[in-house]
């Protein structure tokens, strides 16, 4: 749910970064935050176990510049994977502007991704919101494994929406920021329509 | 979709205002005001060494996950929060059942005082947030954004 400011003209919108256990969200998040230049990030939070699984969310507030006198902020947050988390996912979904799923690509991981990409399909609709209109993108994620299914197999299993999708690793910032800007520019999209 | 909360010069000034007087009013140390989305609203009293964007995500979490406990235990929200530190205090307070009002204080102030000034404040504030509301639930009241072009979009993205 963004946030329109006239008073300090600011525009705050949420991202929220979806996915099953061990895809990468939190490493794309960490990724962003290294290459983001100082002025346009705040501090990135991760509230994790001491395994450094993720345990509530990461959050990683981000500056991207002013669309005609409005600055515009997004805030990027990650769900905790694992599937017996599921009461703090649907916490983290409230206000939600724009989904990124992330997909793990190793086939071994389909089951996962699938079981994920429905959990998320239920979560959003106790929200009130619809994975079929919201913004949304898909990232498929560990391309650089030996073991991963091919993106037409992802395409037809993970994104019959069709919606934008990107190819991903993570760890070395391969596909990260086109994804992250895909689903700004959706949401602003979204925003210029009105809500 | 929910639409998402729009704030106005007006009501800002209002709102910084109340904020203002129950920092001197509670003598707390900061007192800031959050979206239950995480989005900060407004904040008052020595606030300028605080990270105030951590602290409104991660109040918005926290009271997330208390109102996720209260539903399990057959309550409907716990609205009032008391954090007790060693030497700063946290005392969080959810206003017309959208905004959450965090007050930070230390020995200088006491929970009594601190709980008392809050129900002044947030019945203000709850009047505020409700004009607030019907502004924006008024027709013809146009998204500020409808006027954006793509290219605008696309220019935030061109670098």
């Amino acid at each position: 749910m963004s946030f329109i400011n006239y008073s300090s003209r600011e525009i705050n919108c949420k991202i929220v970064y979806y996915g099953p256990g061990l895809c990468g969200k939190t490493t794309n998040l960490q990724y962003v935050y290294a290459k983001t230049n100082p002025d346009a990030k705040g501090k990135m939070i991760s509230l994790a176990t001491e395994t450094e699984r993720t345990l509530f969310f990461d959050f990683l507030p981000l500056s991207l510049g002013e669309i005609r006198g409005f600055k515009t902020r997004f805030h990027l947050y990650t769900v905790p994977g694992q599937v017996f988390y599921d009461a703090s996912r649907k916490l983290i979904l409230k206000g939600v502007d724009g989904v990124v799923f992330v997909a793990d690509s190793q086939i071994e991981r389909m089951e996962a991704n699938l079981e994920s990409v429905e959990n998320l399909r239920v979560n959003l609709g106790e929200q009130g919101y619809d994975l079929a209109k919201i913004p949304y993108v898909v990232q498929y994620n560990k391309r650089d494994l030996p073991n991963i299914a091919t993106v037409e197999e992802l395409h037809r299993l993970i994104n019959p929406r069709n919606v934008p999708e990107f190819q991903a690793v993570a760890p070395t910032g391969v596909g990260v920021f086109d994804t992250l800007k895909a689903v700004a520019k959706l949401v602003l999209t979204e925003l210029k329509k009105g809500s | 979709m929910n639409s998402g909360l729009v704030m106005y010069e007006e009501e800002f000034r209002l709102i910084a205002g109340i904020c203002d007087r129950l920092t001197r009013d509670a003598n707390a140390k900061v007192v800031f005001l959050v979206d239950k989305n995480g989005q900060l609203i407004a904040s008052s009293g020595q606030a300028q060494n605080l990270d105030t964007t951590s602290l409104a995500s991660l109040t918005a979490g926290n009271v997330a996950a208390m109102g996720g406990l209260a539903k399990l235990i057959g309550e409907k929200e716990f609205p009032n929060q008391f954090h007790e530190g060693e030497k700063e205090s946290l005392h969080m307070s959810i206003v017309g059942g959208r905004v959450v009002l965090v007050v930070i204080f230390d020995a200088k102030s006491s929970l009594g005082l601190v709980r008392l000034r809050v129900k002044k404040a947030g019945e203000e504030l709850a009047k505020v947030f409700e004009v607030l509301a019907k502004k924006q639930a008024t027709p013809g009241a146009a998204s500020p954004f409808a006027e954006i072009t793509d290219d605008d979009i696309d220019n935030l993205f061109s670098e």
